[in-house]
C-alpha cells in the first residue's frame, strides 16, 4: 500500500497526487513511468512521474478524470492509500545539452513534459515552451515552467489564453520569426503530437513524443504498447515512451489507442485527454 | 494384492458443455475412494523409475504408499518434503512425458496416475486447513530471489529451509508469475496459487510485489547497497515473439501473454464487474502449438467466441502441447488448421478481418530433430477471422540483462548458467528457470530453483 500525501485539484479533470513510493522516488528520472491500481482488482493505470523528491521518496502524478479507474483513484484523499505503485519503468528521456530547445505540453500532455524541460534547464539548455489546452482552464503547470523557461507562449481553442487555435499555430509563427531550435519536444494527446510532426517533419527539426498506448504490465510481458517506428515494432513501455516522433507511425497509434473506445477503457488516461485536441 | 487394471483410475470432469460456459475447472480431482483405489495400481518398485523423471525428486513411491493406506497427511509430509507446490504441480506438469512416462506400468496399460495422486494429496490437505510444520533455524544471512514465478518461489522455499532470510521481489502486483498470469482459472484455480504461496511465507518467506528489478532496483545494488549475500534470478521468459508478417500491429491482434493477462490476472471474464477488458471476435485464430496456444484457444471459446480455430504449421505428431489439454480443446470444440502458417494478417479500417495461411508439408527432420514444414506452393487461403492470437513462444525479459554489467547471455538473451550450481558469470548472482532455458514447464523451473538454492548454501557454507 502507498500512502497519498499530497492532493491538488488543478482544475476540473486534472488532479495531482504525491504518493510515498521509494522505490520510484530513489530511483526514477525525466521521462519514465509508473503504473498503480486504485484497489484490489483495480485496473493498471499507467501515469507520468512528473516530480519526485528522493529524500521525503514521494513521487508526484498527474492524471485526467477520464475513465472508471482514474474516478475512483480521484475519489481518494490525503492521508488514503493506492493499492500498487510500480517505477521507474520506461527509459528516461536522454536529454542533450542541446542550445536551445521548444517545449510543447498539451493538456495533460505538460505533466511529463514539464520535467524534461526542467532537467534540460539545469543542464544549461535555454528553453521556450508552448502550453496549450481546450481553455485557459486546462493549461497546468504554467507556474512551475514560468520559473526557468525563457519565454512561455499560449494557445487555446476558444482563444480564452494566448492565440486561438492550435499549439502548431504558435509553432509555426515562431519558426516564421526565424527562431531555430536544435530539438523540439512535444507531449501531448496524439493528434497534436502528430500535428507538430507534420510541422517540423519537412523541416528536418529533431522532434522528440512521448507515446502512451493500451499497455497492461509496462515490463515488456503484453506486448499491447507496441508501437511502430522507423518501420520496426518497439514496446513504448521497455523501448520509450519517448521516441523520434520524425519516425512514430501516429495512425497506427491513434488506431490502437482506440480499440478499446466502445468498453470505455481508461488506459489511455494521462496523455490521450480529451480536453486537448 | 495390487489393483491390477490397466487404465487409469478415471477423473472426473466437467461436461465438456458445460465447461465451456465457465471459468471453473474442468478435472474435478480424486475423491478418497478413488485416490486409493488409484494408489494400489503402484507397483512400490525397488528401483523407481518415476522419480528419474521427476524435476524436483518427490519421493513418489513413498507417498503413494501412504496414500494406499489412507495416511493423507503423512503423503503430503514426503510430498513437501520436497516439492512446495504440490497442488500446482499434480495439474499442469507434464506428467506423461516425466514421472509417468518411466512409471512400469505404463509398459502394459496406463501408468499410475502420479499427477493426479499428487493433485488429490494437496487438495485434501488444504481443504483440511492443516498446515505441517517445519523446524527452521535461521543463519542470519539474506538472499534475494527476483521473480515470484515457479523457479523464484521453489529456490525461495528452499532456501527458507536452509535458515535464510529470502525476500522475493516481483513485478507485478500478485506472486506466482505465470502460474498467476498465464495459466487460465479452469486449468489452474488461483485460490489454490494463492495458498501454495502462503504455505511458503509461513515458513518467513518475505514477498516485495511492485518490484522491477532492472528499474526500481538493480542486482548490483541488492548485493552492494542491500547487504543480499547471493541473487536468484527467475524472471522467466515473459518476451513475446512475433511472427513479421504484414499486419502484427492491427487492432484484434494479441499476443497469447496479453489475451491471457487480461483475462487471467485481470480476471477480464468478469468484465465489466472487473475494470479490464479482452475483445473477443467470433472467430479467433491462435498462432501456435504449445500448452500457452491451448489456454489461449480454450480461453477465447469460453469468453465467446463462436469459431476458435489452432494455426499450427505441423502436423497433431508434433504438437508440443500436453496430450490432455488438446484431448480437452478438442472436446471443447476448438478446430485444428494444422500444417498451416499465416503468412499475413488482412485488416480493414485498422482492424482484422482475416488471415492468410499456406499449407505446409513435412520434409526432411530439422535441427529440433522433427520433420521441418515446407510450404506448398500456390496453397494459399483466407481464414475468416477477426481476432487473432500469436502464441508462438516467448523470449527472457531483457530488463536485467540490460542493466547489469558483465552478465552473460546467449545471442536469444537467455542468461548463461554453469549446470551443475546455476551460478551466473557474476559471482553469487544464479539464475534458473525459463530465463535460462528460454520457455519451458514449470516443474523444469521449480527444479533449477532448488539446484540453485542448493548450490547457494553449499557456496555461502564453505
Amino acid at each position: 500500500m502507498y500512502k497519498i500525501i499530497d492532493k491538488k485539484v488543478l482544475n476540473s479533470t486534472v488532479e495531482q497526487m504525491t504518493i510515498l513510493a521509494p522505490y520510484v522516488a530513489r530511483k526514477c528520472e525525466p521521462g519514465q513511468f509508473i503504473i498503480l491500481r486504485v484497489n484490489e482488482d483495480g485496473e493498471r493505470i499507467p501515469l507520468t512521474i512528473v516530480d519526485y523528491d528522493r529524500d521525503e521518496e514521494s513521487v508526484t502524478i498527474i492524471y485526467q478524470v477520464v475513465g472508471y479507474s482514474t474516478r475512483q483513484l480521484s475519489k481518494k484523499e490525503i492521508g488514503d492509500h493506492v493499492e500498487d505503485f510500480v517505477g521507474p519503468l520506461g527509459q528516461p528521456t536522454h536529454l542533450q545539452k542541446h542550445k536551445r530547445v521548444l517545449g510543447i505540453g498539451g493538456g495533460v500532455g505538460i505533466a511529463p513534459l514539464y520535467p524534461q524541460l526542467k532537467k534540460l534547464h539545469e543542464m544549461g539548455v535555454e528553453v521556450d515552451v508552448i502550453l496549450g489546452g481546450r481553455s485557459d482552464e486546462f493549461i497546468i503547470l504554467e507556474d512551475e515552467v514560468k520559473a526557468f523557461a525563457e519565454n512561455v507562449y499560449f494557445a487555446t481553442n476558444d482563444g480564452s489564453r494566448g492565440k486561438e487555435g492550435f499549439v502548431t499555430d504558435v509553432l509555426k509563427e515562431l519558426l516564421d520569426e526565424g527562431n531555430v531550435y536544435d530539438e523540439i519536444i512535444a507531449i501531448g494527446p496524439l493528434v497534436m503530437m502528430k500535428a507538430v510532426v507534420d510541422v517540423t517533419k519537412p523541416l528536418g527539426i529533431a522532434t522528440g513524443v512521448s507515446l502512451n498506448p493500451v499497455m497492461i504490465d509496462g515490463t515488456g510481458m503484453c506486448g499491447g504498447c507496441r508501437v511502430t517506428v522507423g518501420g520496426e515494432t518497439k514496446f513504448a513501455c521497455v523501448d520509450g515512451p519517448d521516441f523520434d516522433g520524425l519516425l512514430v507511425d501516429f495512425d497506427e497509434c491513434l488506431r490502437r489507442q482506440n480499440m478499446y473506445k466502445e468498453e470505455e477503457h481508461a488506459c489511455r488516461v494521462g496523455l490521450g485527454g480529451e480536453n486537448y485536441a | 494384492m495390487p489393483n491390477m487394471s490397466t487404465v487409469k483410475v478415471g477423473m472426473p470432469e466437467q461436461d465438456a458443455k458445460v465447461r465451456v460456459q465457465n471459468f471453473e475447472e474442468v478435472a474435478l480431482g480424486y475423491s478418497l475412494e478413488q485416490a486409493i483405489e488409484e494408489a494400489e495400481r503402484c507397483l512400490n518398485c525397488k528401483h523407481k523409475p518415476c522419480m528419474k523423471g521427476c524435476p524436483v525428486n518427490v519421493p513418489i513411491p513413498e507417498f503413494i504408499t501412504q496414500v494406499k493406506e489412507g495416511n493423507i497427511e503423512e503423503a503430503y509430509r514426503i510430498i513437501t518434503s520436497e516439492n512446495g507446490l504440490p497442488a500446482i504441480c499434480g495439474r499442469v506438469c507434464p506428467q506423461e512425458s516425466q514421472c509417468e512416462g518411466l512409471c512400469v506400468r505404463a509398459k502394459k496399460g496406463e501408468p499410475v496416475g502420479i499427477g493426479r495422486l499428487e493433485r488429490f494429496v494437496a487438495d485434501y490437505q488444504m481443504a483440511k486447513g492443516q498446515k505441517i510444520d517445519i523446524d527452521i533455524t535461521k543463519n542470519g544471512d539474506k538472499v534475494a530471489v527476483v521473480g515470484a514465478g515457479p523457479a523464484g518461489l521453489s529456490c525461495a522455499a528452499d532456501l527458507a529451509k536452509y535458515g535464510y532470510e529470502v525476500t522475493v521481489f516481483e513485478a507485478l502486483h500478485t506472486p506466482g508469475g505465470v502460474l498467476m498470469y498465464g495459466i487460465p482459472e479452469f486449468r489452474l484455480p488461483k485460490k489454490l496459487v494463492e495458498e501454495e504461496i502462503s504455505n511458503l511465507k509461513d515458513l518467513g518467506v518475505k514477498i516485495e510485489k511492485n518490484v522491477v528489478v532492472g528499474r526500481s532496483i538493480t542486482i548490483d545494488e541488492l548485493i552492494e547497497e542491500e547487504g543480499y549475500k547471493a541473487v536468484f534470478v527467475g524472471t522467466g521468459a515473459g518476451l513475446p515473439r512475433f511472427m513479421r508478417i504484414d499486419g502484427e500491429n492491427l487492432n484484434g491482434v494479441y499476443t497469447a501473454n496479453e489475451f491471457l493477462t487480461r483475462s487471467n490476472l485481470m480476471k477480464a471474464y468478469s468484465f465489466p464487474k472487473t475494470p479490464t477488458p479482452v475483445k473477443v471476435g467470433e472467430n479467433v485464430a491462435v498462432v501456435g502449438g504449445g500448452n500457452v496456444a491451448m489456454d489461449a484457444a480454450r480461453t477465447a471459446q469460453r469468453l465467446g467466441a463462436k469459431n476458435v480455430y489452432i494455426v499450427y504449421r505441423r502436423s497433431m505428431e508434433e504438437l508440443p502441447a500436453r496430450a490432455e489439454e488438446v484431448e480437452h480443446a478438442k472436446e471443447e470444440g476448438i478446430i485444428f488448421k494444422l500444417l498451416n502458417n499465416p503468412t499475413r494478417i488482412i485488416g480493414e479500417e485498422g482492424k482484422v478481418v482475416g488471415m492468410e495461411c499456406i499449407q505446409m508439408e513435412l520434409g526432411e527432420p530439422d535441427d529440433s530433430g522433427r520433420r521441418r514444414p515446407v510450404p506448398i506452393e500456390d496453397s494459399n487461403f483466407i481464414l475468416d477471422v477477426d481476432t487473432v492470437v500469436i502464441a508462438i513462444g516467448q523470449t527472457p525479459n531483457p530488463l536485467i540483462r540490460q542493466t547489469t554489467e558483465g552478465l552473460d547471455v546467449t545471442k536469444w538473451g537467455g542468461i548463461i548458467v554453469t549446470d551443475e550450481t546455476m551460478e551466473t558469470s557474476i559471482e553469487n548472482v544464479y539464475a534458473g528457470g525459463d530465463v535460462v532455458t528460454g520457455a519451458a514447464t514449470v516443474i523444469l523451473a521449480m527444479g533449477a530453483g532448488k539446484t540453485a538454492a542448493k548450490a547457494i548454501y553449499e557456496k555461502l557454507n564453505k
